[in-house]
């Protein structure tokens, strides 16, 4: 017993090998580490080509109108002869930034709750969990939809709409982890030395759960880049003459007849990402599984 | 036959404080939304808007209007529409209803039609070429939103083809691109889905006794593997079919279909409180609902969790 007595030195480092063992595993999953390079350009390329680029993306060429693919205009232009690379580049800066902060909001929510439902458990632990089946039975994008009517259509606040819709997953799955977690030796140590809920929960629970965690996460920034450009593309989201690849999808959708260029490009550039974040997810989810960290026995 | 009929009404009253909590969260919700129903386009006399305000009770204390809308609605009553003149929600539905649900079979029929065959081929034939083209095609599937999709498949089999019209519901081959659209994500999922638990289930013993009492591969699979690697595919079609019917505001947009999803969002544009919060209360509704009928499914093609039943 007096192993779990012992107050855990802060300054060790948090059981070595687990992270840089996980690293190993991911970078032999080959569909995950391509997933990590594309998702390095995409970003790169949003974070600086905007910078770069000689137009403004809402610098207007009427006299330009739409073109094709050309030396001045890498991916054409749009309707209002905007450089449509330009957009396409402001638009995932963007999208890229709703997928993160959302993701955040969601993540603070559902990690905070789980933790508490879970830790609390009994009475309180059934009580909150009937607000989150409450909750599912509410179709999300109907949820989103009419936060979006609500927030008026406020860019800042529609990553805290999305956030707030997209948390009860992770709520569920903390909850689910904590809940086996209070009852091992560890957590009753803490107790039984007179820590805080708070510090059991911060200190001793929640590393405990980051494996999960990391997975899911990375698993709901592609959703809630989805959402966002679903928001954009019903014209519930960003609004004009600011670009998200969403809207870029509207405004190509309505003229594709003519200029299919602007819906192939920035379709293709949400679709890519997406496809990176899921490979990304899959590889981690692998990397970071509970039961193969057991096998390898590296973590209690 | 009597424990179904208990949980059938257990469910049914344990739905009503779920629905009860989501219409009074819509309800205060879309209240808190700047600018009313008759504030935008026609601008209104004064005298002209409170009469408007006080003819659908818009000027009552809050929770009177609340108090109101709850009795109404328990007897079914959804309310008249703010903005379609004349015409009450339940009207509204009543249209629009039948127009998603039958473009949500379509897509389900879709989805089940492509998504379990490549998943059960992409199992028996693991690790091979039939197994890594339906995945990466499944993956492609879930990563191109429905609002891309819709949009390419428009381009080219209907504008570039001719094959279809670019939008409306009127013919039988209008059902075809909206309900593809809607099913690919659905398909590939459920391909993923089949595929994972094939795989559990194939190794286990009793597969092999039937293989060793002679039973076909196809008698095999589809009545003793698929009966067992269905039961996670059963379980996620209820919000499956829920989302379906729900999850059509992009399809119904692009291809420019009358169904809820289509009133749904104008109503939001609109701020149409009475429609918005109607439709909310009416997809709660079914998702209570769909998710009951899968239970009992699961009831039927699974002995194990009739226990939970009674």
């Amino acid at each position: 017993m007096t192993e779990f007595m012992a107050e855990p030195n802060p300054a060790a480092p948090p059981s070595p090998g687990f992270w840089s063992s996980s690293w190993q595993r991911l970078r032999h999953h080959r569909l995950a580490m391509v997933g990590l390079l594309l998702l390095a350009f995409v970003s790169l390329a949003c974070i600086g080509g905007p910078w770069l680029s000689p137009y403004g993306y809402e610098e207007q060429q009427l006299e330009l109108g739409p073109t094709s693919t050309s030396a001045a205009h890498w991916l054409g232009t749009d309707v209002l002869g905007r450089d449509q690379l330009t957009r396409l580049l402001y638009g995932g800066r963007v999208s890229l930034l709703v997928g993160l902060c959302a993701t955040a909001v969601s993540l603070a929510i559902g990690l905070t709750y789980g933790l508490i439902a879970g830790y609390r458990g009994g009475r309180v632990d059934a009580v909150m969990m009937r607000v989150v089946d409450a909750l599912y039975a509410l179709p999300f994008s109907v949820l989103a939809i009419v936060l979006m009517v609500v927030f008026g259509r406020n860019f800042l606040l529609l990553f805290v709409a999305i956030g707030l819709v997209e948390w009860l997953t992770m709520a569920r799955i903390v909850r689910g982890q904590v809940l086996s977690l209070r009852e091992q030796a560890f957590v009753k140590a803490g107790r039984v030395l007179g820590y805080s809920p708070a510090r059991i929960m911060s200190r001793h629970i929640l590393p405990n759960i980051m494996g999960p965690v990391v997975v899911y996460t990375t698993l709901t920034v592609p959703q809630v880049i989805l959402l966002e450009s679903f928001l954009s593309f019903l014209g519930l989201g960003v609004q004009p003459p600011t670009s998200s690849w969403g809207l870029l999808i509207r405004n190509g959708a309505e003229v594709m007849e003519s200029y299919p260029w602007l819906l192939l490009w920035p379709g293709l550039a949400l679709s890519i990402t997406l496809f990176a974040l899921n490979f990304v997810g899959d590889g981690l989810r692998d990397a970071l599984d509970p039961r193969f960290i057991a096998r390898s026995g590296s973590k209690p | 036959m009597r424990s179904i009929l208990r949980f059938v009404i257990s469910r049914l009253l344990q739905a009503i404080p779920v629905l009860l909590a989501v219409v009074t969260l819509t309800f205060f919700l879309i209240r808190l939304a700047p600018g009313g129903p008759f504030t935008s386009e026609k601008s209104y006399s004064p005298e002209a808007l409170a009469r408007l305000n006080a003819h659908y009770g818009l000027d009552d204390p809050l929770l009177v209007q609340y108090a109101h809308y709850i009795g109404r609605a328990a007897r079914g009553d959804l309310g008249p529409s703010l903005k379609y003149t004349n015409r009450t929600v339940n009207a509204i539905i009543a249209d629009a209803f039948p127009v998603s649900l039958e473009l949500g079979m379509w897509a389900l029929l879709f989805a089940l039609a492509v998504g379990i065959p490549a998943g059960v081929i992409a199992a028996l034939r693991s690790h091979t070429a039939l197994d890594h083209v339906p995945m990466a095609l499944a993956m492609t599937g879930i990563c191109l939103p429905s609002f891309v999709l819709g949009p390419l498949l428009t381009l080219g089999l209907a504008l570039g083809l001719g094959w279809f019209n670019a939008a409306g519901w009127d013919t039988p081959s209008d059902r075809v691109l909206p309900a593809v659209t809607l099913g690919a994500a659905y398909a590939a999922y459920l391909a993923r889905l089949t595929r994972g638990s094939m795989l559990d289930v194939l190794p286990l013993d009793y597969i092999r006794t039937a293989r060793a009492k002679g039973a076909s591969p196809w008698r095999i699979v589809t009545r003793h593997a698929l009966r067992n690697a269905l039961l996670p595919v059963v379980s996620f079609l209820g919000p499956a079919a829920a989302g379906l019917i729900t999850g059509s505001f992009v399809v119904e947009t692009v291809f420019h279909i009358p169904g809820l999803g289509t009133m749904f969002v104008t109503g939001a544009f609109n701020r149409d409180y009475t429609l918005v919060l109607g439709l909310v209360v009416f997809y709660g509704a079914l998702v209570v609902l769909f998710n009951a009928i899968v239970d009992l499914l699961l009831a039927v093609l699974d002995p194990r969790t009739r226990k939970g039943l009674a």
